[in-house]
């Protein structure tokens, strides 16, 4: 099949950028990225500058791809990563028009590439329960229920790969800290730090960048784990207590 | 070269035991004296990093993607064996080590896996403590799975996403210690050398990848956990920047590399389609617990629907081979099991590559019809989504098609029973050493081996280490660091000079074909003799007209692959050399010329009971092979039967 591609071309943080086509011969069993693998081998024989993009496990864990194909995050497929996608989700003569994520705190590198480093300082900023390799305790010594250790493994699987921003029309992170805060909470591991996690990851994203919530539900249809806009629910109801208990 | 194990004496049972009360202590005030560089951030490297951390000493991370949780570890689906025998199944540290000597086809070192059995334990209780949300039964306990290579339920696992919990439970732990500022995080940035200051590993030069600055880090120890090398073969199920360049920088500069030919061949991964193809996708192993693999008995219903062939027409190959472990026998023998039915002209692939249809079945009816759906779901749910995405049918409906790729290295750099390599300094973790596997990786022992490396062992050797051979403090101003920064250089505008017309993927697959052809799942004399000759003149080719765009002070992701390639393009022949020189069949390593009538490898003890360990003699001469003498106290040397 043949399409045709608007790619975002931008030399630098600095350069304004802007859009360039590209006519491509392509088999629909191949991914969306070797689609680019293969742009990229004909640009580079000819001589012209190959497009940069984030890819590295092509298999939908990792979280590094990222591109917004057809205005669309991870493009067109429910709960695919930009690796997964398969020319086969698209027709022969399609026009596919691929952007970076946009975002004040996912500031654009190169061509397809941001800079996510805002979600690392948000993590480091209490995503975690404070237990000393060696100090822990046997692990059947505390039984959690399986509904409850399958409810916190679904905000745990996460990838952190920030479409829930790319797709807010705030670039709020909100899905992304809920989804940390609310696995956390749910468990009894993280019972201790509760309070202080979540006012201090809420205080982190905040002076990110990154924009509040306002119900659009965009970061649920997007993301690639399905996780749902009730991390945002939990996320404010933890604030909610934490600003109760604090005082 | 000297290679000194240093195994402690007495029982095995006691060996770490000991060894940790005689290795001296540094003390509490002194550790934030000392910094230590980690390179890699996946299990091993994350886990190390924080635990060095949270001892005291001070740290710097590096890793080669935007963010620590990226690393590769994050893409192990099946799960993490530890010993707790909470199935009161008869599991033990003692079977657990019985399991992994037998398994990786006794070549590996009999202290180290014991110890790493020693340690399971603790790994599961640390990983839950930090909330990694494992599978759990409906009173709360810890679920288990069984694996391959083992008759007992002691595989730990979340969902088909064990690897993910598990890095971000060891990121979390590195995130606490970076806002402690124990740890200082430097991503996307890439290792291109190691520094040797009077023998010792003192410091790494690096590269930045968003502004191509080439940097000299000064430490006081290098702990390098930088993963495989299965990109070697182009097509792998490693990610994309997975790579042996830290590694060979190292081996360059006098690390023994042991056991390189050992590579894994994963049984069920996604078969390729075509030309194309970027990378192979892993099905998890623990699919084998419920999936039944098998080809039609007559080649002419290869292209058949398979819910149309006759059940008295399907050859389960495995079950009817190795009937005490059917379609649980390790990775190795299932790989070369599907091989062989492919090579006979049963494989099932749509696509032929080579004029063979490389594929088997591997079948859920009947655990669909036995289990239902929603239990098949809630063990399976995300692989068979993955696999549906990738392929367009759905295993609930349709077998599954899968064939073998390369999965894992259990080769890497020798490291002594403190995970030190030949050089004094350099440490080695995960997967990045030669250590616990032997010649074939059981199922869910990667995870336990990268965190009990990094959590367990390094934690207490490097003390060691720091308190008898070091030598004090060294800057990054000292005439070696000069001169590694100026080789990093003077090699980065090199492979800027190329400027012909081949893309370097084009040669990267290349490489691949002839590793994969030559070096893959069956290796001969002739055919690596034959590599040994394709290498030099694909690498002649590579440094005459491979095409390099873009500069080097820029993100420049062709430029990172070619210096990756470059790296392959040496490190492929070493391989080859490696397996060559091994004239037996054992775990990954299959000599076509050491095999029984039925097609069973062949071990041969009497010469090749021995890790080899080669070492660099500077260009153009050939590399030295040298041997660590492997003795079996306590797992008797038998022929490996899953029969």
């Amino acid at each position: 099949m043949k399409i045709r591609l608007k790619v975002w071309r931008q030399r630098g943080p600095k350069d304004t950028g802007g859009f360039k086509s590209y006519e491509l011969s392509v088999s629909e069993d191949m991914s969306f990225l070797e689609m680019f693998d293969v742009l990229n081998e004909k640009l580079i024989r000819e001589g012209k500058d190959p497009v940069a993009f984030d890819h590295d496990c092509r298999e939908g864990i990792c979280g590094m791809c990222s591109m917004v194909i057809n205005g669309v995050a991870h493009g067109p497929r429910p709960a695919t990563t930009t690796c997964q996608l398969h020319m086969r989700s698209f027709k022969d003569g399609d026009e596919i028009i691929v952007e970076p994520w946009r975002a004040r705190a996912f500031p654009i590198i190169k061509d397809l590439v941001v800079d996510r480093s805002a979600f690392d300082v948000i993590q480091r900023a209490g995503g975690y329960v404070s237990v000393r390799t060696g100090a822990a305790p046997d692990a059947n010594a505390l039984p959690i229920g399986k509904d409850t250790a399958d409810i916190a493994f679904d905000f745990a699987a996460c990838i952190g790969c920030g479409a829930c921003v790319a797709a807010c029309p705030n670039a709020s992170a909100m899905l992304f800290v809920g989804a940390k805060v609310a696995h956390l909470a749910l468990l009894p591991q993280g019972q201790v730090e509760r309070t202080q996690r979540v006012l201090r990851m809420v205080d982190a994203m905040d002076h990110a960048g990154f924009g509040g919530c306002t119900n659009h539900g965009e970061c649920e249809a997007v993301c690639p784990k399905e996780i749902k806009v009730d991390a945002i629910s939990l996320l404010n109801r933890e604030l909610a207590r934490a600003a109760i208990v604090s005082g | 070269m000297q290679l000194d194990a240093r195994i402690p004496s007495g029982p095995i049972q006691d060996k770490w035991d000991k060894h940790r009360f005689e290795l001296k202590l540094v003390n509490p005030a002194n550790k934030r004296k000392y910094r230590i560089l980690v390179v890699g951030t996946g299990l091993a490297g994350a886990s190390a990093a924080a635990t060095l951390g949270e001892l005291g000493y001070d740290v710097d991370c590096f890793c080669i993607q935007d963010s620590p949780r990226r690393a590769h570890s994050i893409a192990a689906q099946g799960g993490i064996n530890a010993a707790k025998n909470y199935q009161n199944d008869g599991d033990s540290v003692y079977r657990l080590f019985y399991d992994t000597v037998k398994g990786g086809d006794f070549r590996a070192r009999e202290a180290n896996v014991y110890r790493l059995a020693q340690v399971s334990v603790n790994i599961i209780d640390q990983c839950v403590a930090q909330g990694v949300p494992f599978a759990r039964e409906y009173g709360g306990m810890l679920d288990n799975r069984s694996f391959g290579g083992a008759q007992v339920s002691r595989t730990f696992y979340a969902r088909g996403q064990t690897g993910q919990q598990l890095l971000l439970g060891a990121y979390s732990a590195l995130n606490r210690m970076i806002d402690a500022g124990k740890v200082a995080m430097h991503t996307r940035t890439e290792m291109l050398d190691v520094v040797l200051v009077d023998g010792h590993a003192r410091g790494i030069i690096t590269r930045c990848l968003v502004t191509g600055n080439i940097k000299r880090w000064a430490g006081d120890a290098v702990v390098l956990c930088t993963g495989g090398y299965g990109n070697v073969f182009f097509l792998s199920t490693n990610a994309k920047s997975c790579n042996v360049t830290a590694a060979y920088r190292c081996y360059k500069r006098g690390a023994g590399f042991g056991n390189p030919c050992f590579t894994q061949i994963h049984p069920t991964c996604i078969p390729v389609t075509g030309g194309y193809q970027s990378k192979l996708t892993l099905m998890s192993e623990s699919l084998r617990n419920d999936g039944r693999v098998w080809v039609p008995r007559n080649p002419t219903e290869s292209l058949k629907d398979p819910r149309e062939v006759l059940e008295s027409d399907r050859y389960y190959f495995l079950e009817e081979r190795y009937p005490s472990f059917g379609n649980l026998v390790p990775r190795d023998v299932a790989s070369r099991a599907a091989k062989k039915v492919c090579d006979d002209g049963l494989g099932v692939a749509r696509a032929e590559v080579d004029g063979r249809r490389n594929a088997v079945y591997l079948d859920f009816s009947d655990a669909l019809t036995r289990l239902g759906h929603p239990t098949i779901a809630d063990r399976y749910g995300n692989l068979f989504d993955i696999y549906e995405r990738i392929t367009g049918e759905s295993p609930y409906t349709v077998p599954m098609r899968i064939y073998p790729a390369v999965h894992y290295t259990m080769g890497g750099l020798w490291v002594d029973y403190n995970l030190m390599s030949t050089i004094p300094g350099l440490h080695v973790l995960g997967e990045a050493n030669f250590s616990d596997h032997g010649a074939n990786r059981l199922g869910a022992s990667a995870l336990m081996q990268g965190l009990a490396d990094g959590y367990f062992v390094i934690p207490y050797t490097i003390g060691g280490y720091l308190t008898t051979q070091h030598r004090g403090p060294v800057s990054a101003d000292h005439p070696a660091f000069t001169q590694a920064e100026d080789e990093s250089m003077a090699r980065t505008q090199k492979l800027l000079a190329l400027q012909g017309t081949t893309p370097v993927d084009e040669l990267h697959r290349r490489l691949g074909k002839i590793m994969w052809d030559y070096c893959g799942m069956g290796r001969d004399r002739k055919g690596l003799e034959q590599a040994l000759q394709l290498i030099p003149e694909l690498r002649e080719q590579f440094w005459k007209d491979a095409k390099v765009p873009g500069s080097g002070s820029e993100l420049n992701p062709w430029l990172e692959q070619a210096g990756r390639l470059a790296d392959f393009l040496e490190f492929g022949e070493l391989m080859c050399r490696d397996a060559l020189a091994r004239e037996e069949s054992c775990g990954g390593h299959f000599r076509e010329e050491h095999q029984t009538p039925e097609g069973e490898a062949v071990r041969n003890d009497d010469d090749f009971a021995h890790a080899a360990v080669w070492e660099y003699r500077g260009e153009g001469e050939l590399p030295v092979r040298h041997k660590e003498e492997l003795t079996f106290e306590y797992v008797k040397l038998t022929t490996r039967s899953y029969k």
